[in-house]
C-alpha cells in the first residue's frame, strides 16, 4: 500500500468516526457475506476510499418502507453513517432531509449529473391499473418515475419482495394491478433482492461488489444473487435434524414447540423458500435471531407463489434436490466374493478329487489290461 | 460264518490317516470359533445368500453322496438281487457317516441351534414346511442307519444273542430305511419350490423338483457304491468287484435316461432351454452339468464299456459330480439373491476348510472302521 | 407266471398305485385376506427422502446405527439388514435429474412365504390383523425364511454368536405393541408428507385406486399418518405407474406401493399372482397328505423286505445243508 492510499483510508476512517482497523474489518465482513476473500475486503476498502461515491437514486412505490428500515438496522453503531457515506444517496423519500420541490429537484440534478452512472434502487411495487394512479409522487405516477429513472441508470436493483415480484400489494385480487420492477421494465437487467424485508447485507454486499469491482454477483433464473438466494432455507436450517428425525411442533406452545422442534407442521415454508435467513439471520445478535429460530414458522416472504399467497398454516411443498450420492441406492452392491485363498482352496479340493480319480482309473485300467493279458496268455497256453 | 472281514492285517494309522486327522482337526478349531463368535466370523454368508456351502454341500450334496446304503437296500432287499449283498455293508458305512455328518453340519449351520428341539415338538411343528419333513426324516434315518449297521458291531464283539434278536426285526428297519431317504431326498429338491424366482429358470422345475431330486439321488447312491468300491480295490489292493458293479451301472443308465428325458422335456415346456446358451456363467454351468450327466449315460449304454471297471468308475465319478453340480447350481450358483441381483457370495477360506474337514472326517472314519470292523467282503482265495 | 412272480408284481404295483392316487390331492390356491387385515400405503411420489421413518424405526425397535463403510461414522445403512428394519433407497435416473425414493420394509404378505416354510412355526401370521411376526424362542436359525422371501426381508444376525432373525413387525411385536395399543407404526406416525400411511388393507387399496384415477397436475388432499387421521396435506397429483404394487403380487401384500417410476426400476420383484408358498405346499401335501402314500409305500416295502430276507435265509440254510450233505 502506498502512503497516499494509507492517508486516504485514514481520512475516510476519521470522517466515519472509526479507526482504520474497524473500517477494514467491516469491509472484510461484507466481503465474506458475498463469499469473497478478505483480500477482496481490503480491495473494497480502498475502492470506497478512492472512488467518487456512486450516486444512488432510491425510489419508493407501494412500499411500507420496511426495506429501508431493515437497511438502517445493519449492525454496528455509526454504520448508517458509513453506508450513507459509501454511496451518495442522492434521493430517498424516507431519509431525505429535504422535502417537496427541493427533494425532487435534487433528484433531477443528481440524475442529470450522474447520467449513465447512478444506481437506481426501487423499493415497493408499481401499480399499473387505471394508468397507475394508485401511487403518485410529486404529481406523477410511480410508473412514470420508474421509467424515467431507469433510462439512464447504470444498474437497477429491486429491493424487497414488492419490487422483486409484487409482494403484499399484488396478493389476492391485486386491486391496483401492482407489478414488480422487472415487469415494468422488460428487457432491462434488474437485480432482485426479495424479502420482507430482505436481509440488509444481501443489498449491501451487492452494492459493494458493484462499487468495488464494477460487476454484479452471479444471479439465479429469477435474477436474485445466488450467494443469498441460491439455497432453500430448509437446507441450512438449524432445526433440520428434527425434521429428518420426525420431531415436530404440532401446536404453538406445545412441548415440541418449546423444545425447538421443526415447525414444518405449523406451516413453515422453509422447504420451498430460497433465502439465506437461516445462515445470515437478522440483527447481528448471535444465534437464533430469525423467525424459525424464535419459533415462528417461515412464511416464504421471498418467494413468489408462497409468501402472501399460501396460507400461513398450509404445509409447504418440499423442494427436494437430487439425493446425494451417499443416499442408499436401489442397486447398492454387497457381499464377499472369492479371494485368492478361498479360490485356491476350492481349486485344490477339486484338483485332489479329480487327481485321485484319475489315478484310480489308471490303476483299474492297468489291472484290466493285466487281467486281459493273463487270460490271453492262458488261452494261448491252453491252446498249446 | 461271516462273509465279511475286517482289514486287521493293515496298519491302523498310516500317513493318509494322519493327514486326514490334521485336516479334521483344523475344521474342529474353526468350528469352535464359529460357536464362540457366530456364523459371520467364519463364513461369508450374507443377507442375500442365507445358505452357503455348509448347507448346500455338507447337507444337500453330502446326503446325496450318502445314498449308497439306500441304493443297495433297494436293490438287495426290495428288488431281491441277493448277489449284490457283499456291497451292502461298505455302502451302509459310507451312508452312516455321510448322514451323521450331514445332520451335524445342519446343526452347525443353524443360527439358533440350541432351539433345534422345537423341530420335534408337535406344538411347534409346521406341517406345511418342507424343511420340517427333511429334518425329521434325516434324524430318523440316521437312527435307522445305526440300527442297520449294528449287526457289524454285534459280529465284531461276538454279541450273537443281540444279533439274532435284531435279525428278526431287521426287515422293519430296512423297509423304513428305504422309505425315509425316498421322502427326504425328494424333499431336498422340494425345498427350492418356495424360493420362486430366486432359483434360476434353468433349475426351478417347480412341481417336478422332488422327482428330479430323487432320481439324481438314487443315481448318486449307485454311483457312490461304484466309486467307493473301486477306491477300496485300488487303495487296499483287493480283487475287483466289477462283476457286481456292472449290474449297478445298468441301473444308473436307466435312471439317467429317465431323468434326462424328463429334465430336458421340462426345460423345453417351460421355454427355458434357450437361456442355457446365453453364455452367462450360470448358463455355462448348466451346460457343464448336462455334460457330466450325459457322459455316464453314454458310457453305461454300451455293455462293453459297462464291463470295464475303469469305465464304470469314470461313469460313476462323472455321475457323482453331475449330481453334486446339479445341487450346487440349483441352490447356489443359479441363485438370484434379490430382485436387483446385487449381492455376491463365495465361501470364505474358513468355510471351505470346515467342509473339507468334514469330508476328511468321513474318509478317516471309513478307513478306520473298515480296518477294525467286518465291513468289507471276504476275499476269496484262489 | 408263478405265484411268486405274481405277488412280487402285485405288491410293487400297489406301491406305485397308492402314490399316484394320493397325488391327485386338491392344489392349494393363495390364502384368503382377513377382513381386518391392516397394512400401510407408501406413495413414492409423496416421499421427500427425509428418512424420518428410518430414524423412528431404529428408535422404536432399539436398533443400533449402521454405517455405510468403515470410514463413514454416521448412521447411513445402505440396505435392510439385521440392524435396519426399514430403509429409504433412492433411484436416480442416469440421463436426467429425475429421481424417486422407495421405502423397503416387510410387506406382510397375505400368503407369506416365510410363514409357510418355517419348520418350527417361528414366523406367525396373525389371523386377524395379518401382521407377520417372529418368535425368536421357537426359531432354530435355519434361515429358510430368508431364502423364501421374494422381497428378501428377514435378516439374520450373522455377526452375533446368538443371532436371531430380524424384520419389521409393524411395530406390534412383544414389548412394543403399538397397534394393539391403538397407536400407529412409527414410520407412519412421523412421515411429514403423508407418503407412508397406516390403515386397513381395504381402505388403503381403495385410497390407492382413488389416487390412480386422479388427473396428474390436479390438487389433492393427501391423508397424513393414517386413513383415520383428520390431518391432510394438499399436494399436486403426480403421474403414477398404473398399478398398485402388492394388490396381486405373490398372492397380495398388506403393504401397498404407488410410484411414478416403474417398480422394477425401484427394485421390486415382478411376481406371479400365485404365491410360491401355495405351489410348495401343494407339492408337499400331494405327496404326504394324511401320510397315506408313505404308509402305503411302507406297507409294500415291509412286505417285500420281510419276504426277501426270509427267502435269503432259507436259501443260505439250504446251501449249508447241501454243503454238509456233500461233505458227509
Amino acid at each position: 500500500m502506498t502512503s497516499t492510499t494509507d492517508k486516504r483510508l485514514d481520512d475516510l476512517a476519521d470522517r466515519l468516526g472509526l479507526n482504520r482497523r474497524s473500517f477494514l474489518k467491516f469491509c472484510t465482513g461484507v466481503a465474506a457475506t458475498l463469499g469473497l476473500s478478505s483480500t477482496a475486503g481490503i480491495q473494497m476498502a480502498h475502492a470506497v476510499s478512492q472512488q467518487r461515491r456512486p450516486s444512488v437514486i432510491w425510489l419508493s412505490g407501494q412500499e411500507c418502507t420496511g426495506c429501508t428500515e431493515s437497511l438502517l438496522r445493519s449492525t454496528h453503531p455509526t454504520l448508517e453513517t458509513l453506508i450513507l457515506d459509501m454511496i451518495s444517496l442522492d434521493y430517498s423519500e424516507a431519509l431525505c432531509a429535504a422535502a417537496g420541490y427541493q427533494a425532487e429537484e435534487a433528484k433531477h440534478n443528481a440524475m442529470e449529473e450522474n447520467k449513465g452512472k447512478y444506481v437506481l434502487v426501487i423499493e415497493g411495487s408499481t401499480p399499473t391499473k387505471d394508468g397507475g394512479i394508485y401511487c403518485k409522487i410529486a404529481g406523477k405516477t410511480m410508473l412514470e418515475h420508474v421509467r424515467e429513472a431507469a433510462e439512464n441508470a447504470a444498474a437497477i436493483i429491486a429491493i424487497g419482495s414488492c419490487a422483486s415480484w409484487g409482494g403484499v400489494p399484488s396478493a389476492g385480487m391485486n386491486p391496483t394491478g401492482a407489478k414488480p420492477v422487472h415487469e415494468i421494465l422488460p428487457g432491462k437487467n434488474i437485480i432482485n433482492i426479495p424479502g420482507c424485508p430482505p436481509n440488509p447485507y444481501n443489498f449491501l454486499a451487492t452494492v459493494l461488489q458493484y462499487v468495488t469491482f464494477g460487476t454484479l454477483p452471479a444471479l439465479d433464473d429469477k435474477n436474485r444473487p445466488k450467494f443469498a438466494y441460491g439455497r432453500i432455507i430448509h437446507e441450512n436450517c438449524e432445526r433440520r435434524p428434527h425434521f429428518d428425525a420426525g420431531r415436530f411442533a404440532t401446536e404453538f406452545g406445545d412441548e415440541g414447540h418449546r423444545k425447538g422442534y421443526c415447525l414444518y407442521k405449523l406451516g413453515c415454508k422453509g422447504p420451498e423458500t430460497y433465502a439465506n435467513c437461516s445462515t445470515q439471520e437478522f440483527g447481528d445478535v448471535g444465534g437464533g435471531a430469525w423467525p424459525v429460530g424464535v419459533g415462528a414458522p417461515c412464511f416464504g416472504c421471498t418467494e413468489q407463489g408462497v409468501g402472501f399467497t399460501k396460507a400461513l398454516h398450509e404445509k409447504s411443498d418440499v423442494t427436494t434436490h437430487t439425493p446425494p450420492d451417499i443416499f442408499p441406492d436401489v442397486n447398492a452392491q454387497s457381499g464377499e466374493g472369492a479371494t485368492a485363498m478361498s479360490a485356491g482352496i476350492l481349486g485344490a479340493v477339486i484338483g485332489t478329487a479329480v487327481g485321485a480319480a484319475a489315478m484310480t482309473v489308471k490303476q483299474l485300467s492297468q489291472a484290466e489290461k493285466d487281467q486281459a493279458d493273463s487270460a490271453h496268455s492262458k488261452d494261448n497256453s491252453v491252446g498249446e | 460264518m461271516s462273509e465279511h472281514q475286517a482289514l486287521s492285517n493293515k496298519k491302523l494309522f498310516t500317513l493318509p490317516t494322519l493327514i486326514l486327522a490334521v485336516i479334521s482337526f483344523i475344521a474342529v478349531v474353526i468350528l469352535a470359533k464359529r460357536f464362540i463368535y457366530g456364523l459371520g466370523a467364519v463364513t461369508n454368508l450374507n443377507d442375500g445368500y442365507p445358505w452357503g456351502i455348509w448347507v448346500v454341500y455338507d447337507v444337500v450334496v453330502g446326503t446325496g453322496l450318502a445314498c449308497g446304503g439306500y441304493a443297495m437296500a433297494l436293490v438287495v432287499y426290495i428288488a431281491n438281487k441277493g448277489k449284490y449283498h457283499p456291497l451292502v455293508r461298505p455302502a451302509l458305512l459310507a451312508s452312516l457317516f455321510g448322514y451323521t455328518l450331514g445332520g451335524i453340519s445342519a446343526f452347525i449351520d443353524m443360527g439358533r441351534y440350541w432351539n433345534f428341539y422345537n423341530m420335534f415338538l408337535p406344538s411347534q411343528m409346521n406341517l406345511n414346511s418342507v424343511m420340517l419333513e427333511v429334518g425329521l426324516c434325516v434324524t430318523a434315518y440316521c437312527i435307522v442307519l445305526f440300527i442297520e449297521f449294528a449287526p457289524v458291531f454285534f459280529e465284531r464283539f461276538k454279541m450273537h444273542g443281540l444279533r439274532e434278536k435284531l435279525d428278526k426285526v431287521l426287515f422293519i428297519f430296512i423297509a423304513i430305511g428305504v422309505l425315509l431317504p425316498t421322502m427326504h431326498q425328494s424333499s431336498l429338491g422340494s425345498l427350492l419350490i418356495a424360493m420362486g424366482y430366486k432359483v434360476d429358470i434353468l433349475w426351478q422345475s417347480s412341481y417336478l423338483m422332488p422327482l428330479f431330486a430323487i432320481l439324481t439321488a438314487l443315481a448318486m447312491g449307485f454311483s457312490i457304491v461304484i466309486f467307493e468300491a473301486s477306491m477300496v480295490t485300488v487303495g487296499f489292493k483287493r480283487h475287483s468287484e466289477t462283476h457286481l458293479l456292472k449290474g449297478l451301472g445298468k441301473v444308473i443308465q436307466t435312471l439317467l435316461a429317465v431323468f434326462l428325458i424328463l429334465r430336458f422335456g421340462d426345460l423345453i415346456m417351460r421355454d427355458a432351454l434357450s437361456s442355457a446358451f446365453s453364455g452367462t456363467f450360470k448358463a455355462n454351468m448348466f451346460l457343464l452339468e448336462s455334460l457330466l450327466f450325459i457322459v455316464p449315460l453314454v458310457i453305461l449304454s454300451s455293455s462293453k464299456q459297462r464291463n470295464k471297471g475303469s469305465r464304470l468308475f469314470i461313469a460313476g465319478f462323472s455321475m457323482l459330480f453331475a449330481g453334486a453340480l446339479y445341487r450346487f447350481n440349483a441352490f447356489l450358483i443359479g441363485w438370484t439373491p434379490n430382485a436387483t441381483d446385487t449381492v455376491v457370495y463365495f465361501p470364505s477360506s474358513q468355510e471351505l476348510l470346515v467342509s473339507i474337514g468334514i469330508i476328511a472326517m468321513e474318509i478317516l472314519a471309513y478307513i478306520l472302521f473298515v480296518k477294525m470292523l467286518p465291513v468289507l467282503p471276504k476275499e476269496e482265495h484262489a | 407266471m408263478d405265484r411268486r412272480k405274481f405277488l412280487k408284481m402285485a405288491s410293487t404295483g400297489a406301491v406305485i398305485a397308492t402314490s399316484s392316487v394320493s397325488g391327485t390331492v386338491q392344489a392349494r390356491g393363495n390364502l384368503p385376506i382377513s377382513d381386518q387385515a391392516v397394512g400401510m400405503l407408501f406413495d413414492a411420489t409423496r416421499c421427500i427422502g427425509c428418512r424420518a421413518c428410518v430414524v423412528e424405526c431404529k428408535d422404536i425397535n432399539g436398533m443400533p446405527p449402521e454405517s455405510a463403510s468403515p470410514d463413514a461414522p454416521w448412521d447411513n445403512a445402505q440396505d435392510l439388514s439385521a440392524d435396519t428394519l426399514n430403509i429409504i433407497k433412492a433411484h436416480k435416473d442416469e440421463n436426467s435429474d429425475d429421481f424417486s425414493f422407495i421405502k423397503r420394509n416387510c410387506m406382510h404378505c397375505v400368503d407369506a412365504g416365510c410363514v409357510s416354510v418355517c419348520p418350527v412355526s417361528a414366523m406367525i401370521k396373525d389371523p386377524v390383523t395379518g401382521i407377520v411376526s417372529h418368535d425368536p424362542d421357537a426359531c432354530i436359525g435355519c434361515r429358510y425364511c430368508v431364502a423364501a422371501c421374494p422381497y428378501n426381508i428377514p435378516k439374520y444376525e450373522y455377526d452375533e454368536a446368538l443371532g436371531q432373525i430380524q424384520k419389521c413387525q409393524l411395530c406390534n411385536q412383544k414389548g412394543v405393541e403399538r397397534i394393539d395399543n391403538n397407536q400407529l407404526p412409527g414410520c407412519a406416525e412421523v412421515c411429514p408428507t403423508g407418503a407412508n400411511i397406516y390403515g386397513t388393507r381395504e381402505e388403503l387399496l381403495a385410497e390407492a385406486k382413488r389416487r390412480l384415477a386422479l388427473k396428474p397436475g390436479d390438487r389433492y388432499d393427501y391423508k397424513l399418518n393414517s386413513m383415520d387421521s383428520s390431518h391432510y396435506q394438499e399436494g399436486t397429483v403426480a403421474e403414477y405407474q398404473p398399478r398398485v404394487y402388492g394388490e396381486f403380487e405373490g398372492g397380495g401384500t398388506q403393504v401397498l406401493l404407488l410410484a411414478g417410476t416403474s417398480f422394477e426400476t425401484l427394485g421390486m420383484p415382478d411376481l406371479p399372482e400365485k404365491s410360491y408358498a401355495s405351489v410348495s405346499e401343494t407339492v408337499q401335501h400331494s405327496i404326504y397328505g394324511g401320510f397315506a402314500a408313505p404308509a402305503a409305500v411302507l406297507g409294500g416295502l415291509l412286505f417285500l423286505a420281510r419276504r426277501n430276507i426270509k427267502a435269503e435265509k432259507n436259501n443260505a440254510e439250504q446251501a449249508k445243508k447241501d454243503k454238509e450233505e456233500k461233505d458227509s
